[in-house]
């Protein structure tokens, strides 16, 4: 009859949850057209290339969903009989099943530390490459209400931001230190996907969110972009879950940090990572 | 709650305590794996605790805010459960009229109803562009991202809890005292003051209890409607989930104080409760 705290608890056995099985009947489908493999994940060797038949299973930080989506369709479709199984969510959410314990093949983080923090734990095969890079921007209502111009008008306005301890609250930080502009929200919130809420809803005049969230947001929010930002991103990063990770799950990973990849998630909003054009 | 017979007062005394009991053995072995169910990851919390850093972690500052905002608001909205549950107990257990049956399952609705659901209608109601936001703005009352936000969230989920627990008790009282007050020339408001409130006081208080426990385990609809910031709307639940992204061992402690308050409170609605909820 007491409901204790609610959503930290279900937090806390996050390690448990289901992944989120995406397109079974496609993958049948996949599996009647190309006669082979069609036994699933338990058979290896029955189809043709790396991969073939294989069930990974993806974790990766929810402001990648569109991005992933798309490129595990992609991956099914050239690995007739495989499946990439996805399950999105907080970046430090996901580090936390899978320290716990989860199935996870392939792990993509939204910001470095997190990535750090278990490959420090040597449950990261190998060292976790930097595949995009994404920064802050200011969203604001249909109409711009407030009239925000810029970053230094933020002071003056109901402003709802991340809290220091996520990833996109510390994005908001440095660049606090590189504008000299300090910010008083009257709400800091625990996800980008709050504060895009409430700039949705008109409750703030303005919030700090990812370009990429603007961009998929873009009808709904208005864009003013903070310049600033672009000196002090977030780093997107991925690596095969250690021990165990399928060789598929290399493969996966080659798939996001080829040119297909690549292309979607620029078209997304996300920068090159550091060591490309 | 509501489906239980009134008992007699001789049924009361003739309660066994203990001895025949009439059920099956296997039944204790399945009641106790359910009851295991509940206590495994309380236990699972206190053994993750971290002792030695415990006191400094929960007299945190932000822990410390988080705490002194989750009582203060959750008195708050337990005071305004009752000034508004008791009416709505009192007419859905004393009275009849039509649509009774539908009005108590949507008055009990916050009970099954997602938070965040509960959250995102306050914010359509109260909310800057809500069905009240231009009246509340011509008053000059602001009320997204302010500690009143937080309890009327807080109110919305708890007052299922009152107006369940005191129809309950209203019902198990039965209106025979008050048929009688009547007749000796008592007006209603007497009878209600002097005779039904001083009968089911017990039920009442259990009620409240049971609100204020929800209000302080309160979340989504708090983080939808009200935000999140130290001292002003980060109740102890807020605070837990955001303390997690960094420090596991901090949210772990919190969430221990959180538990120990839920089980005093549990065990302080247990003894006020009346005989028949026992």
């Amino acid at each position: 009859m007491i409901p204790a705290a609610p959503s930290p608890a279900s937090g806390m056995r996050a390690g448990r949850r289901r992944p989120r099985h995406r397109r079974g009947g496609s993958a049948v489908l996949a599996c009647a057209l190309a006669l082979t493999g069609c036994g699933g994940g338990a058979d290896p060797a029955s189809g043709g290339g790396i991969g073939a038949g294989d069930t990974i299973t993806v974790f990766a930080a929810a402001s990648l969903r569109e991005v992933f989506e798309s490129l595990a369709e992609d991956y099914e479709a050239r690995n007739p009989g495989s499946e990439v199984v996805l399950n999105f969510a907080g970046s430090s959410d996901l580090a936390t099943q899978i320290e716990a314990g989860a199935p996870a093949d392939v792990f993509a983080s939204a910001d470095a530390p997190t990535m750090e923090r278990l490959a420090e734990a040597g449950l990261i095969d190998g060292e976790p490459g930097e595949f995009a890079r994404n920064r802050l921007t200011i969203a604001v209502p249909q109409g711009n209400p407030a009239g925000v111009k810029g970053f230094a008008d933020l002071t003056g306005v109901r402003l709802v931001a991340c809290a220091p301890q996520v990833p996109c609250g510390a994005a908001a930080t440095r660049i606090q230190e590189v504008t000299g502009v300090r910010l008083s929200p009257v709400s800091e919130e625990p996800s980008v996907t709050e504060v895009l809420g409430k700039v949705i809803s008109g409750e703030a005049d303005a919030g700090l969110v990812y370009v990429t969230d603007a961009l998929a947001a873009a009808g709904e929010v208005e864009e003013i972009p903070i310049p600033e930002a672009a000196e002090v991103p977030n780093s997107y990063l991925i690596g095969a879950v250690a021990p165990d990770a399928p060789e598929a799950a290399q493969e996966f990973i080659d798939t996001v940090t080829g040119s297909a990849g690549q292309a979607l998630l620029q078209e997304a909003g996300f920068q090159p990572p550091a060591d490309r054009p | 709650m509501t489906g239980i017979r009134p008992l007699t007062a001789p049924e009361r005394v003739r309660r066994p305590r203990a001895g025949f009991s009439g059920l099956p053995p296997w039944l204790f072995l399945v009641a106790a794996l359910g009851a295991l169910f509940i206590l495994l990851p309380l236990a699972a919390v206190v053994v993750r605790v971290d002792w030695s850093r415990f006191p400094e972690l929960v007299t945190s500052e932000s822990s410390i805010a988080a705490l002194k905002l989750s009582l203060t608001t959750s008195a708050a909205a337990t005071a305004l459960c009752i000034v508004a549950g008791t009416p709505m107990a009192l007419v859905l257990a004393r009275s009849a009229f039509p649509g009774q049956q539908v009005l108590r399952a949507l008055v009990l609705l916050p009970l099954v109803l997602p938070p965040v659901v509960g959250g995102i209608a306050l914010l359509y109601t109260f909310g800057r562009q809500g069905l009240l936001g231009g009246t509340l703005r011509a008053l000059g009352v602001e009320i997204a991202f302010s500690t009143t936000a937080v309890v009327l969230a807080q109110t919305f989920v708890a007052l299922p809890f009152l107006v369940l627990s005191l129809e309950g008790a209203l019902r198990s009282a039965g209106g025979r005292y008050e048929a009688v007050a009547a007749t000796l020339g008592a007006s209603p408001t007497t009878v209600l003051r002097r005779v039904t409130i001083p009968l089911v006081l017990p039920g009442l208080l259990s009620g409240a209890v049971l609100s204020f426990a929800r209000a302080l385990g309160e979340f989504g609809a708090t983080l939808t409607f009200a935000g999140s910031l130290q001292g002003v709307t980060r109740t102890l639940p807020l605070e837990i989930y955001l303390q997690r992204e960094t420090d596991p061992d901090a949210a772990v402690a919190l969430s221990l104080v959180l538990v120990a308050v839920a089980v005093l409170v549990v065990g302080l609605a247990h003894r006020s409760s009346p005989p028949a909820f026992r």
